[in-house]
């Protein structure tokens, strides 16, 4: 099954990323983001962060898992290649994401950029849920 | 009159620049669309850009028209290139109205030195500005600002940087608002949006930002031109940058609070990048004081930026500052909200004008103009794509009447990023501008070819635009010699 497809857009990148549950959905849309701004097949995954969130629906928790990574690789210095979210969960009125990231220190004389994602959008956001599985659609800034 | 290309249903020419999108385009919209364009660039513009422009005339308060400049295309919620005023009582304020890359600008240097002083000096001119000015993905800065001095940056902006030695007090009275925006509030900037902040200033980022060597090719005001202090042949220097991780990351934590306050305010949008809430909400003045301390933050940025290049050009051309003559022309905001003085409806009005990818353009006897440019009006600078003309204009009264005193950002985009990696090689384009004279330097040539020429409309024909239509009119034109890409 294909993981992500990205779609054209004039200004920005723009991606569907695919599971089988919401959980692998989650994690390959991460794993497009991260390839919008670097061929990411030969990072080294040797750091890892572990993320917890909690957001009103499926599409907020979405926003603020990717816009979680960008902080995180931006502040940490931390290019990621690897993705794992253990669980996503309705708990109350909240939706409450578990997940791991994986990759290397950055390093300007290793890891050449294709461009740099400023940030993750609502613009044409979308988390479906369908008995084939789940797609998520995203609009990053770059 | 006869237009080529795609034909977009429901919209009505009703001048020669002027196309309005109907209010029965879109259900709920308040007031009618204004798209500026000539039938050229209408060739080129993108349904989704006049949906998006549709959309914002939904948003409550919206005075008189949501607009687009010539340069539109499709953005996130607004177009890029799109401006709104809202009613400062009943209106809203929306984050997607100005974007991530809070107050990303442009800032125009004028010197004493003419096109064949640097003969022979270009490449090492860029390659010293190269080091100066970090560019590019994770690149940091040498200066860590601290936590009092973030605050004091955030409220303070250019103010703050001339205070420190990087720069002089003439630099604030020429710049928009003397580098600041008032209302900037430490205290609605999280602890993330000053993390990032923090390692970044002085640096210009990725993206379409840049440093441009210039010069004066063509004079279309002298009159203007001459209070402007420019002159044909003339070296000048040009900064586009914004904000950095700090604007980023202001946007990201407000608009996520806003998609709430769209549910409590009961407001219904088209798209949630739309998200907003009422002006005098307390969530609403939360964002704004926020977006003020990121303008301020990209100003104090830019002003960093200027300092270190002077100091480059002291080096290379082993002259004093009074010998070069690095003074500011002018620095312009693309992306911000500022709350504004305008006529609507026969009255007075306070407005907030949202311009995002939209530069302000006041024209002359507004007193928002700097004291030395009262008597022509502001100055509107309009960079091109690489290795394309850029464009001086000065601000009009027409653009009181038609754009809340707004005009154009820039080229606009015609092609997708990877549409142009997969069009063109940095490597050629590279060396297309070296035979036109024109040195670049990049971090890596991907970032070239995805800010080739030709995935740009026209810099001249989008700038003609808003000079026919007495938004702006040319001052002058600079061409490019060398330019550090972001």
């Amino acid at each position: 099954m294909k993981k992500y497809e990205f779609i054209e857009h004039t200004a920005d990148a723009r991606f569907k990323a695919f599971g089988a549950t919401a959980e692998e959905a989650f994690a390959n849309a991460a794993q497009a983001m991260f390839n919008v701004m670097i061929d990411t097949s030969d990072i080294n995954p040797q750091i890892t962060e572990y993320i917890e969130l909690q957001a009103p629906d499926l599409e907020n928790l979405l926003v603020d898992w990717l816009s979680e990574l960008l902080y995180l690789f931006e502040v940490n210095m931390v290019v990621f290649s690897r993705f794992e979210v253990f669980a996503i969960e309705k708990k109350g009125l909240e939706y409450l994401l578990s997940a791991k990231a994986e990759g290397e220190p950055l390093d300007l004389e290793k890891h050449v950029f294709d461009t740099e994602v400023k940030a993750v959008t609502y613009n044409d956001l979308g988390v479906q849920i369908t008995s084939q599985g789940v797609t998520v659609r995203i609009t990053v800034d770059i | 009159m006869d237009t080529e290309g795609p034909v977009i249903e429901g919209l009505e020419r009703i001048d020669n620049d002027i196309w309005q999108v109907p209010m029965g385009y879109k259900p709920g919209m308040r007031v009618p669309g204004r798209i500026y364009l000539s039938d050229k660039l209408f060739t080129n513009l993108e349904k989704e850009a006049v949906d998006q422009v549709a959309n914002v005339a939904t948003l409550p308060g919206i005075q008189k028209f949501s607009m687009a400049m010539p340069d539109a295309h499709v953005g996130y919620g607004f177009p890029i290139g799109g401006v709104a005023a809202f009613d400062a009582e009943e209106g809203v304020i929306s984050p997607g109205g100005v974007g991530f890359d809070i107050n990303c600008g442009v800032r125009l240097i004028r010197s004493n030195l003419v096109k064949s002083d640097v003969d022979g000096k270009i490449n090492a001119l860029l390659d010293s500005l190269f080091k100066a000015v970090p560019s590019g993905v994770g690149s940091k800065s040498r200066i860590r600002a601290s936590e009092s001095e973030l605050e004091a940056i955030f409220t303070q902006g250019s103010r703050w940087a001339v205070e420190q030695g990087y720069g002089v007090e003439a630099d604030l009275t020429h710049c928009e608002g003397e580098g600041c925006i008032e209302g900037g509030d430490p205290a609605q900037v999280s602890a993330k949006a000053r993390k990032r902040g923090r390692p970044q200033l002085g640096t210009l980022g990725s993206g379409n930002h840049f440093l441009e060597l210039q010069y004066v090719d063509e004079i279309y005001d002298p009159v203007a031109a001459e209070a402007f202090n420019l002159k044909q042949g003339q070296l000048t220097f040009m900064i586009h940058c914004g904000s950095r991780g700090a604007g980023h990351q202001v946007c990201t934590d407000h608009l996520r609070n806003l998609t709430r306050a769209v549910e409590k305010y009961k407001i219904n949008l088209p798209d949630k990048q739309l998200a907003c809430a009422p002006a005098q909400s307390e969530e609403a003045q939360a964002y704004f004081c926020a977006m003020a301390s990121a303008a301020n933050y990209a100003w104090t940025n830019r002003q960093i930026i200027m300092h270190h290049c002077r100091e480059v050009f002291e080096q290379q051309m082993n002259m004093d500052a009074d010998e070069l003559g690095l003074n500011l022309v002018y620095d312009v905001a693309h992306n911000v909200a500022k709350l504004e003085e305008h006529d609507v409806d026969g009255g007075k009005k306070q407005v907030y004008v949202h311009r995002k990818g939209a530069t302000r353009a006041f024209p002359a006897g507004h007193p928002d103009v700097p004291q030395a440019y009262r008597d022509v009006g502001q100055p509107v600078l309009i960079p091109g794509s690489m290795g394309t003309p850029s464009y001086v204009l000065c601000g009009k009264q027409a653009a009181m009447d038609v754009s809340f005193g707004s005009a154009c950002h820039g080229a606009g985009r015609i092609m997708s990023r990877s549409g142009a990696k997969r069009t063109f090689r940095g490597e050629q384009i590279q060396k297309d501008l070296s035979g036109q004279g024109i040195s670049v330097r990049a971090a890596h040539p991907s970032v070239i070819a995805e800010e080739a020429p030709g995935v740009y409309k026209s810099s001249s024909e989008v700038v003609d635009v808003v000079d026919r239509l007495g938004i702006a009119g040319k001052v002058a034109k600079l061409m490019p010699l060398g330019v550090v890409k972001g």
